[in-house]
């Protein structure tokens, strides 16, 4: 498998047809797991590293065979050594969320274990031994739950992992000990944006232990009203409880609250609503040259057009396309060279007009 | 304040009952108090108890004290290391640091301090050794004599805990039962 045969294509878990999915684009579980008889990465000389990532890798590649009693199998799987692997697949692996800027940041023998279609992730040598991740598009966490667990079962039946009956899963960093899941899921919140309700969003999350960070910026400062929601507590509640809290509570009443703003919108702001909507759609459809940021941005409003039913020739199909082939190391990997930010800009206004019109 | 009896001299006793889910706070000065017949004493028992409460943690602080002295025998790191870069050296941190972690992982997890979830390789965890009959008697005996002590340590850690979440409501209850246990 080459890098761009992922460049090309959609992640499958930017799906249209999964539940939810214009509001909730997708869902994600993670798992931190640390093998038993070693240091912490950060304490792990060069040798140690590459024993721990030959183990894990060959525990994980040979996992096909285990998941012949699985209700889906895990597909092909396949190995990409971010060490030795250039600066520009690594970012192609950050766009396409597979990989963690702290692993492509990261010294010495790291790797990951990806299915071909792009379900699963096993980051290893990132900040535990190994970071399972198991995607979802919609909102989907207990098939993903029900999918990690079978692999870590799978795994944890070969590898011994460091764990305390007290304490659970022992990790890197205290604040994902216990079980060292993290339940993300990725929603589009366009509505609560333009509606001035994000900042009540985030004070009842922070009252109920949640993350919120903006997905396709840096920090907070969320580019395209793309947000991320995750658990942060890990020690004392069970997966299926973490896993359900979502499922049944928290991620339908932000769903429902996006949806009511949305409602008030078009009956209060049509204008408003529509303006920003045409004139994303003249901007992506006209622009000679625009940046990752003014791009995200508009195609943020399209989306939302579309998913109001507000424009009709456009498939979200082809929106969801475009967040991903409109980021750098996608423009250059599929262009095939290396390009400054000025012909990025270029190249991506031509992706654009290519697609829309 | 101004007492709610006299009006005249500063409150300085703040009485807060719950009866029956019914609460009702009231604000006297010490001599009105007194004639009121409610000690102060009786009700000085949650106050005891947040003071005893501190003196714990500047204790686990002073042990903990001892623990940044150390560093750990496996991977060599040290509290302050620990501190930087909010990343632990090997599993045994948590044996070696505890204490020092105790109240971070009670930060960080709102309050929980024991794991709930799937074990390893989904096995369950292997049963306690079935002790032989002798050693059970010892251990029943042990237990018969300690249960009282041991349903009043029970006791306090929970009220500890009422207090810590500011559930008084249950925290007075809890009170009420370690008294009538210790009577």
């Amino acid at each position: 498998m080459r890098l761009n045969e992922l460049s090309s294509r959609l992640s499958q878990w930017f799906s249209p047809e999964a539940p939810l999915s214009d509001i909730v684009i997708s869902s994600r579980v993670r798992l931190a797991r640390n093998v038993a008889g070693h240091k912490f990465i950060s304490r792990c000389n060069e040798a140690e590293k590459r024993k721990i990532l030959e183990m894990l890798k060959e525990t994980i590649l040979s996992l096909n065979e285990s998941a012949q009693g699985w209700l889906t199998p895990l597909g092909d799987i396949f190995f990409i050594d971010i060490e030795h692997g250039s600066g520009l697949e690594r970012d192609l692996l950050i766009e396409r969320q597979l990989i963690s800027r702290n692993l492509a940041a990261g010294k010495g023998p790291r790797g990951v274990v990806i299915a071909k279609n792009e379900l699963f992730a096993a980051q290893i040598n990132e900040e535990d031994h190994l970071r399972l991740a198991v995607f979802a598009a919609g909102l989907n966490l207990d098939k993903c739950w029900g999918r990690i667990n079978d692999i870590d079962d799978a795994i944890g039946k070969k590898v011994k992992y460091a764990f305390s009956p007290r304490l659970g899963f022992l990790t890197a960093c205290p604040t994902n000990l216990g079980t060292g899941i993290r339940v993300s899921v990725m929603l589009h919140l366009p509505g609560l944006k333009m509606t001035d309700q994000l900042k009540k969003l985030f004070e009842a999350a922070k009252d109920m232990n949640l993350a919120v960070r903006g997905l396709f910026g840096e920090g907070t400062e969320a580019v395209g009203d793309f947000f991320q929601v995750s658990n942060q507590v890990t020690l004392g509640i069970s997966e299926e409880k973490t896993v359900e809290d979502f499922m049944t509570l928290i991620i339908p009443k932000i769903v429902e609250y996006e949806r009511l703003a949305r409602d008030r919108l078009l009956v209060k702001d049509t204008n408003i609503l529509d303006d920003r909507i045409s004139r994303a759609m003249a901007v992506l459809k006209n622009a000679k040259i625009i940046s990752s940021h003014e791009a995200m941005f508009l195609l943020s409003n399209l989306r939302m057009g579309i998913n109001m039913g507000r424009v009709k020739e456009i498939s979200i199909n082809t929106i969801n396309e475009l967040f991903l082939l409109t980021q750098p190391a996608h423009l250059q990997i599929n262009k095939g060279q290396n390009l400054d930010a000025e012909q990025r800009d270029i190249l991506r206004a031509e992706t654009l007009r290519a697609k829309l019109n | 304040m101004q007492c709610e009896l006299c009006k005249t001299r500063t409150a300085t006793v703040h009485l807060t009952e719950i009866v029956d889910g019914q609460r009702t706070e009231s604000h006297l000065c010490q001599n009105c108090a007194q004639k009121e017949g409610i000690t102060i004493k009786n009700q000085l028992s949650l106050n005891e108890l947040l003071s005893s409460l501190i003196a714990a943690h500047q204790e686990s602080d002073e042990q903990s004290g001892t623990e940044s002295q150390i560093s750990c025998p496996v991977c060599g790191i040290t509290m302050e290391m620990f501190r930087k870069q909010a990343l632990l050296g090997c599993p045994k941190d948590y044996e070696v640091f505890e204490k020092s972690l105790r109240l971070i992982i009670e930060k960080a997890h709102d309050g929980n301090l024991t794991h709930k979830g799937k074990t390893p390789g989904g096995v369950p965890l292997t049963a306690p050794e079935i002790a032989t009959d002798e050693q059970a008697e010892v251990k029943n005996e042990n237990k018969s004599d300690s249960t009282g002590s041991l349903q009043a340590e029970e006791l306090k850690k929970l009220l500890e805990k009422a207090v810590c979440d500011e559930d008084y409501e249950l925290a007075a209850k809890l009170r009420d039962q370690l008294k009538a246990l210790e009577q």
